[in-house]
Protein backbone atom coordinates (compact mmCIF):
# COMPACT_ATOMS: atom_id res chain seq x y z
CA UNK A 1 0.00 0.00 0.00
CA UNK A 2 1.26 3.50 -0.68
CA UNK A 3 1.71 5.69 2.40
CA UNK A 4 1.74 9.24 1.12
CA UNK A 5 -1.06 11.40 2.57
CA UNK A 6 -3.26 8.41 3.39
CA UNK A 7 -5.17 8.14 6.64
CA UNK A 8 -5.03 4.80 8.50
CA UNK A 9 -7.80 3.40 10.64
CA UNK A 10 -7.71 0.02 12.36
CA UNK A 11 -10.89 -1.51 13.75
CA UNK A 12 -11.85 -4.90 15.19
CA UNK A 13 -14.15 -7.16 13.17
CA UNK A 14 -17.21 -5.31 14.34
CA UNK A 15 -20.07 -4.10 12.11
CA UNK A 16 -20.88 -1.16 14.39
CA UNK A 17 -17.29 0.12 14.23
CA UNK A 18 -17.31 -0.44 10.48
CA UNK A 19 -20.41 1.74 10.19
CA UNK A 20 -18.66 4.56 12.08
CA UNK A 21 -15.76 4.46 9.62
CA UNK A 22 -18.15 4.37 6.68
CA UNK A 23 -19.97 7.43 8.03
CA UNK A 24 -16.69 9.30 8.50
CA UNK A 25 -15.61 8.59 4.91
CA UNK A 26 -19.00 9.55 3.49
CA UNK A 27 -18.98 12.77 5.54
CA UNK A 28 -15.55 13.59 4.18
CA UNK A 29 -16.68 12.93 0.58
CA UNK A 30 -19.74 15.08 1.18
CA UNK A 31 -17.61 17.96 2.45
CA UNK A 32 -15.52 17.68 -0.73
CA UNK A 33 -18.67 18.20 -2.81
CA UNK A 34 -19.14 14.71 -4.20
CA UNK A 35 -22.31 14.18 -6.22
CA UNK A 36 -25.22 12.33 -4.60
CA UNK A 37 -24.71 9.37 -6.97
CA UNK A 38 -21.03 9.15 -5.96
CA UNK A 39 -21.98 9.14 -2.28
CA UNK A 40 -24.48 6.34 -2.96
CA UNK A 41 -21.75 4.35 -4.74
CA UNK A 42 -19.23 4.96 -1.96
CA UNK A 43 -21.67 3.99 0.80
CA UNK A 44 -22.62 0.75 -0.98
CA UNK A 45 -19.07 -0.23 -1.92
CA UNK A 46 -17.67 0.51 1.55
CA UNK A 47 -20.44 -1.55 3.09
CA UNK A 48 -19.67 -4.46 0.76
CA UNK A 49 -15.90 -4.27 1.26
CA UNK A 50 -16.14 -4.02 5.05
CA UNK A 51 -18.73 -6.79 5.29
CA UNK A 52 -16.53 -9.03 3.14
CA UNK A 53 -13.50 -8.24 5.33
CA UNK A 54 -15.35 -8.96 8.59
CA UNK A 55 -17.55 -11.87 7.53
CA UNK A 56 -15.46 -13.71 4.95
CA UNK A 57 -11.89 -12.45 5.51
CA UNK A 58 -11.74 -12.47 9.29
CA UNK A 59 -14.60 -14.99 9.66
CA UNK A 60 -16.18 -12.71 12.29
CA UNK A 61 -13.22 -13.14 14.65
CA UNK A 62 -13.19 -9.94 16.74
CA UNK A 63 -9.52 -10.49 17.56
CA UNK A 64 -8.71 -9.97 13.90
CA UNK A 65 -8.44 -6.42 12.61
CA UNK A 66 -9.74 -4.64 9.55
CA UNK A 67 -7.37 -1.92 8.35
CA UNK A 68 -8.53 0.97 6.20
CA UNK A 69 -6.15 3.29 4.43
CA UNK A 70 -7.69 6.11 2.45
CA UNK A 71 -7.56 9.63 1.18
CA UNK A 72 -10.26 11.80 -0.26
CA UNK A 73 -9.73 14.98 -2.19
CA UNK A 74 -11.94 16.94 -4.56
CA UNK A 75 -11.05 14.57 -7.42
CA UNK A 76 -11.22 11.08 -6.00
CA UNK A 77 -11.69 8.80 -3.04
CA UNK A 78 -8.92 6.20 -2.84
CA UNK A 79 -9.59 3.42 -0.33
CA UNK A 80 -7.84 0.22 0.74
CA UNK A 81 -9.61 -2.31 2.96
CA UNK A 82 -7.41 -5.08 4.37
CA UNK A 83 -8.33 -8.03 6.57
CA UNK A 84 -6.27 -10.63 8.41
CA UNK A 85 -7.81 -13.61 6.68
CA UNK A 86 -6.14 -16.07 4.29
CA UNK A 87 -7.46 -14.20 1.24
CA UNK A 88 -9.34 -15.57 -1.75
CA UNK A 89 -9.28 -15.66 -5.52
CA UNK A 90 -11.79 -13.06 -6.74
CA UNK A 91 -11.76 -14.59 -10.23
CA UNK A 92 -13.09 -17.86 -8.75
CA UNK A 93 -16.29 -16.24 -7.43
CA UNK A 94 -19.19 -17.57 -9.54
CA UNK A 95 -21.03 -15.05 -11.73
CA UNK A 96 -24.20 -14.30 -9.70
CA UNK A 97 -26.02 -12.93 -12.76
CA UNK A 98 -26.24 -16.18 -14.73
CA UNK A 99 -29.64 -17.83 -14.57
CA UNK A 100 -28.63 -20.84 -12.44
CA UNK A 101 -27.09 -18.54 -9.81
CA UNK A 102 -29.88 -15.94 -9.60
CA UNK A 103 -31.49 -17.68 -6.62
CA UNK A 104 -28.24 -17.93 -4.69
CA UNK A 105 -28.44 -15.54 -1.72
CA UNK A 106 -24.71 -14.72 -1.65
CA UNK A 107 -21.93 -13.58 -3.95
CA UNK A 108 -23.07 -10.17 -5.22
CA UNK A 109 -20.83 -7.85 -3.21
CA UNK A 110 -17.88 -7.79 -5.60
CA UNK A 111 -20.19 -7.39 -8.59
CA UNK A 112 -21.74 -4.30 -6.99
CA UNK A 113 -18.37 -2.83 -6.01
CA UNK A 114 -17.12 -3.25 -9.58
CA UNK A 115 -20.32 -1.69 -10.96
CA UNK A 116 -20.23 1.37 -8.72
CA UNK A 117 -16.52 2.16 -8.30
CA UNK A 118 -14.13 3.34 -11.02
CA UNK A 119 -11.47 0.86 -9.91
CA UNK A 120 -11.64 -2.33 -7.84
CA UNK A 121 -8.52 -4.47 -7.56
CA UNK A 122 -7.21 -7.08 -5.13
CA UNK A 123 -3.70 -7.90 -3.98
CA UNK A 124 -2.30 -11.30 -4.97
CA UNK A 125 -3.39 -12.89 -1.69
CA UNK A 126 -6.91 -11.51 -1.96
CA UNK A 127 -7.09 -9.99 1.51
CA UNK A 128 -6.69 -6.35 0.45
CA UNK A 129 -9.13 -4.60 -1.86
CA UNK A 130 -8.26 -1.27 -3.41
CA UNK A 131 -11.14 0.90 -4.62
CA UNK A 132 -11.22 4.28 -6.32
CA UNK A 133 -14.23 6.51 -6.91
CA UNK A 134 -13.84 9.62 -9.05
CA UNK A 135 -15.84 12.68 -8.12
CA UNK A 136 -18.15 13.07 -11.09
CA UNK A 137 -18.48 16.82 -10.42
CA UNK A 138 -15.06 18.03 -9.24
CA UNK B 1 -56.13 -4.12 10.26
CA UNK B 2 -52.72 -2.63 10.91
CA UNK B 3 -49.93 -3.95 13.13
CA UNK B 4 -46.81 -2.00 14.02
CA UNK B 5 -43.64 -4.02 14.64
CA UNK B 6 -40.34 -2.08 14.85
CA UNK B 7 -39.04 -2.52 11.36
CA UNK B 8 -42.22 -2.91 9.31
CA UNK B 9 -45.68 -1.48 8.85
CA UNK B 10 -48.07 -4.27 7.94
CA UNK B 11 -51.48 -3.63 6.41
CA UNK B 12 -53.94 -5.63 4.38
CA UNK B 13 -55.80 -4.93 1.16
CA UNK B 14 -58.22 -7.80 0.59
CA UNK B 15 -56.13 -10.97 0.39
CA UNK B 16 -52.90 -9.06 -0.08
CA UNK B 17 -50.49 -8.33 2.78
CA UNK B 18 -48.63 -5.07 2.29
CA UNK B 19 -45.38 -4.64 4.19
CA UNK B 20 -43.67 -1.26 4.22
CA UNK B 21 -40.02 -1.35 5.26
CA UNK B 22 -39.33 1.48 7.70
CA UNK B 23 -35.54 1.75 7.51
CA UNK B 24 -33.94 4.16 5.07
CA UNK B 25 -30.71 2.17 5.16
CA UNK B 26 -30.87 -1.61 4.84
CA UNK B 27 -27.15 -2.21 4.70
CA UNK B 28 -25.87 -3.59 7.97
CA UNK B 29 -26.09 -7.15 9.18
CA UNK B 30 -27.90 -6.15 12.41
CA UNK B 31 -30.62 -4.18 10.61
CA UNK B 32 -31.11 -6.92 8.03
CA UNK B 33 -31.39 -9.59 10.73
CA UNK B 34 -33.97 -7.56 12.65
CA UNK B 35 -36.07 -7.11 9.50
CA UNK B 36 -35.76 -10.82 8.70
CA UNK B 37 -36.83 -11.70 12.25
CA UNK B 38 -40.08 -9.81 11.67
CA UNK B 39 -40.68 -10.83 8.06
CA UNK B 40 -40.03 -14.57 8.11
CA UNK B 41 -42.55 -15.46 10.86
CA UNK B 42 -45.17 -13.47 8.99
CA UNK B 43 -44.52 -15.48 5.85
CA UNK B 44 -44.13 -18.85 7.56
CA UNK B 45 -47.38 -18.50 9.45
CA UNK B 46 -49.43 -17.86 6.34
CA UNK B 47 -49.47 -20.37 3.48
CA UNK B 48 -50.37 -18.91 0.06
CA UNK B 49 -49.47 -15.42 1.26
CA UNK B 50 -49.70 -12.69 -1.33
CA UNK B 51 -47.06 -10.28 -0.12
CA UNK B 52 -46.28 -6.84 -1.47
CA UNK B 53 -43.07 -5.36 -0.10
CA UNK B 54 -42.89 -1.57 -0.34
CA UNK B 55 -39.50 0.16 -0.47
CA UNK B 56 -41.00 3.65 -0.42
CA UNK B 57 -38.81 4.78 2.50
CA UNK B 58 -35.67 2.82 1.58
CA UNK B 59 -32.66 4.72 0.23
CA UNK B 60 -29.85 2.18 0.57
CA UNK B 61 -29.64 -1.60 0.10
CA UNK B 62 -26.66 -3.96 0.30
CA UNK B 63 -25.97 -7.35 -1.22
CA UNK B 64 -26.75 -8.88 2.19
CA UNK B 65 -30.22 -7.32 1.99
CA UNK B 66 -30.64 -8.81 -1.49
CA UNK B 67 -29.66 -12.21 -0.06
CA UNK B 68 -32.37 -11.93 2.58
CA UNK B 69 -34.94 -11.00 -0.08
CA UNK B 70 -33.95 -14.06 -2.09
CA UNK B 71 -34.34 -16.29 0.97
CA UNK B 72 -37.70 -14.68 1.71
CA UNK B 73 -38.84 -15.30 -1.86
CA UNK B 74 -37.81 -18.97 -1.60
CA UNK B 75 -39.73 -19.38 1.66
CA UNK B 76 -42.83 -17.79 0.12
CA UNK B 77 -42.61 -19.99 -2.97
CA UNK B 78 -42.25 -23.09 -0.76
CA UNK B 79 -45.50 -22.02 0.94
CA UNK B 80 -47.17 -21.50 -2.48
CA UNK B 81 -47.33 -17.77 -2.01
CA UNK B 82 -46.34 -14.77 -4.11
CA UNK B 83 -43.91 -11.93 -3.43
CA UNK B 84 -43.88 -8.65 -5.34
CA UNK B 85 -41.88 -5.47 -4.77
CA UNK B 86 -42.83 -1.84 -5.32
CA UNK B 87 -41.66 1.76 -4.92
CA UNK B 88 -37.98 1.09 -5.55
CA UNK B 89 -36.21 4.41 -6.08
CA UNK B 90 -34.20 4.65 -9.29
CA UNK B 91 -30.77 3.96 -7.68
CA UNK B 92 -32.18 0.91 -5.89
CA UNK B 93 -33.86 -0.41 -9.03
CA UNK B 94 -30.45 -0.04 -10.71
CA UNK B 95 -29.01 -2.49 -8.14
CA UNK B 96 -31.64 -5.02 -9.20
CA UNK B 97 -30.74 -4.44 -12.86
CA UNK B 98 -26.97 -4.78 -12.25
CA UNK B 99 -27.50 -8.04 -10.34
CA UNK B 100 -30.22 -9.11 -12.81
CA UNK B 101 -32.51 -9.73 -9.86
CA UNK B 102 -35.16 -7.76 -11.75
CA UNK B 103 -35.57 -11.09 -13.58
CA UNK B 104 -36.18 -12.96 -10.33
CA UNK B 105 -38.54 -10.47 -8.68
CA UNK B 106 -41.71 -8.83 -9.96
CA UNK B 107 -41.11 -5.11 -9.43
CA UNK B 108 -43.74 -2.38 -9.82
CA UNK B 109 -43.38 1.40 -9.81
CA UNK B 110 -46.14 1.98 -7.29
CA UNK B 111 -48.44 0.21 -4.89
CA UNK B 112 -51.63 0.59 -6.94
CA UNK B 113 -50.11 -1.06 -10.02
CA UNK B 114 -48.67 -3.85 -7.91
CA UNK B 115 -52.00 -4.48 -6.18
CA UNK B 116 -53.87 -4.64 -9.47
CA UNK B 117 -51.32 -7.15 -10.80
CA UNK B 118 -52.25 -9.52 -7.95
CA UNK B 119 -55.92 -9.17 -8.91
CA UNK B 120 -55.22 -9.90 -12.56
CA UNK B 121 -53.46 -13.15 -11.64
CA UNK B 122 -56.24 -14.14 -9.23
Amino acid sequence: MPTQSYRDIEIPSDYHRAKEVEDAIIDSAQSHGYHEDDLFALRLSLEEALTNAIRHGNAGDREKKVILRYYINENQADIYVADEGPGFDPTAVPDPTITENLSQPNGRGILLMRAYMNLVEYNDTGNVVHMVKLNSKP
Amino acid sequence: MTETPNKLVISREGQITIVELLDEEILEEATINEIADELFPLVSSKPNIQLLLSFIRVKHLSSSALGTLIRLNKRIEENKGTLKLCHLKKPLYEIFVITKLNRLFEIYDDQATALSSFEKKA
